[in-house]
């Protein structure tokens, strides 16, 4: 009796609709599945789109190119690229790759060089060996880094605004002694600006 | 039974002798210090275009934040510290100034700040000697390094990073590892030790710290 009621309640929570059966000639490593309009990571909140799931088992050697989000899980050797969308490489995740991605969250381990123009974010446990080009880069304590940070250079169009901040930075660069970011570190009292940046 | 007494009525360990037990202060809790030479050095990579700055201690999110999106530096993370705690553990430290001569990828002069922290505590004179080649030669003219030294050599169970809280602040964090025997540098040592740069500035902390801001012309 209570095997058929589980049987019959579909899994999905209420509102986003029947999940697609899979299709047959698709593994189970690397399948496609719908995402929730509003998760936590998503940039693209409200607007439904489909993800898709690199296995652990999988090995790829060679070039990614996509127009999905994409999580990985297993191994990647060669070049990532999802220019506008989201990449994350999950626990289980081993990329040597150069990887250009819309925003990029990290795990497992990337060996290469990551550019996002949007957001770089390496999670607890996390670790990047090489050089990060992003607008903002966020890096959780417990994660391993080594390389560079670049956080002028968005890697995307040229005319992009990464945030408020970097143009702050930016106009005090270019010599404007009113500029925020020149006047505070001597003049400014404790707590306010940094608080205000982060 | 004899060793008790003995050790009961014996001499007391000297403190300087052994390594200062320092256990991790729950998340939030560790101390927070006023730092006179870091707003210098901030002053010192405002007034360059893109500073390019080498951080030689484990890498922070919100320091990487702060220089980036504040001062939009290029920041390089150069962690010394896993170096030397493989090298400690290990018991190779005689072969850490060579690596020191070939691990900076950096050009000559291409560098406007680096953040030393404490590092030099930890070294012996070889080593210290040759990282401060490598960075007075890294080092633009007009480039500023921050370096901490201690007064007294009293040994540490484990190194501290430092998080940038504001412009005159740092939060001083626990980071586990081995440790092990610092060395109090005198101000000459220091001096000749960068040849080629000089002090700028100079502060001792309330806690015993040398503030060490260094410049070159």
């Amino acid at each position: 009796m209570w095997k058929r009621d589980e049987a019959v309640k579909p899994n999905t929570p209420a509102g986003t609709g029947p999940e697609p059966a899979p299709s047959a000639g698709v593994p189970p490593a690397a399948q496609a599945v719908r995402t929730s309009p509003a998760t936590a990571n998503d940039p693209q909140r409200g607007v439904e789109r489909s993800a898709v799931n690199i296995g652990k088992s999988v090995v790829i050697k060679g070039e990614l190119n996509g127009s999905e989000d994409l999580t990985i899980e297993g191994q990647v050797e060669g070049k990532i690229e999802l220019r506008q969308n989201v990449l994350t490489i999950g626990p289980n995740g081993r990329i040597k790759a150069q990887i250009f991605a819309k925003a990029v969250i990290i795990l497992g381990e990337v060996t290469g060089n990551v550019t996002a123009t949007e957001k770089v974010d390496i999670r607890d446990n996390g670790s990047v060996d090489g050089d990060i080009a992003a607008p903002r880069v966020a890096i959780a304590e417990g994660a391993h880094f080594r390389g560079s940070i670049d956080m002028q250079r968005t890697g995307g169009k040229p005319g992009e605004k990464p945030g408020d901040h970097k143009a702050e930075a930016k106009s005090a660069q270019s010599g404007q002694p009113a500029g925020a970011a020149a006047a505070q570190p001597t003049g400014q009292p404790a707590g306010t600006p940094a608080g205000a940046s982060r | 039974m004899l060793s008790d007494l003995l050790k009961w009525g014996g001499k007391r360990p000297d403190s300087s002798d052994s390594a200062e037990a320092v256990v991790a202060p729950p998340h939030g809790d560790e101390p927070i210090v006023a730092s006179k030479a870091f707003p210098k050095l901030l002053a010192a990579l405002a007034s360059q275009d893109s500073p390019v700055l080498l951080d030689f201690g484990p890498v922070i999110g919100t320091n990487v934040g702060f220089f980036g999106e504040r001062l939009g530096c290029k920041l390089y993370i150069e962690d010394l510290l896993v170096d030397l705690d493989r090298h400690t553990r290990a018991g190779t430290l005689d072969v850490l100034p060579a690596t020191f001569e070939s691990r900076f990828r950096h050009g000559d002069a291409s560098v406007d700040g680096v953040l030393c922290w404490d590092f030099f505590d930890f070294l012996d004179k070889a080593a210290a000697q040759v990282l401060a080649r490598q960075i007075v030669r890294m080092l633009r003219p007009g480039g500023a390094v921050m370096a901490f030294f201690c007064t007294s050599g009293v040994p540490r169970a484990s190194y501290t990073k430092y998080e940038i809280v504001d412009d005159t602040h740092l939060r001083h964090k626990y980071h586990a590892g081995t440790g092990g025997a610092r060395r109090a540098l005198l101000n000459r040592d220091i001096i000749k030790m960068f040849d080629g740069l000089i002090v700028s500035d100079s502060f001792l902390l309330k806690n015993n710290t040398r503030e060490n801001l260094l410049r070159r012309r």
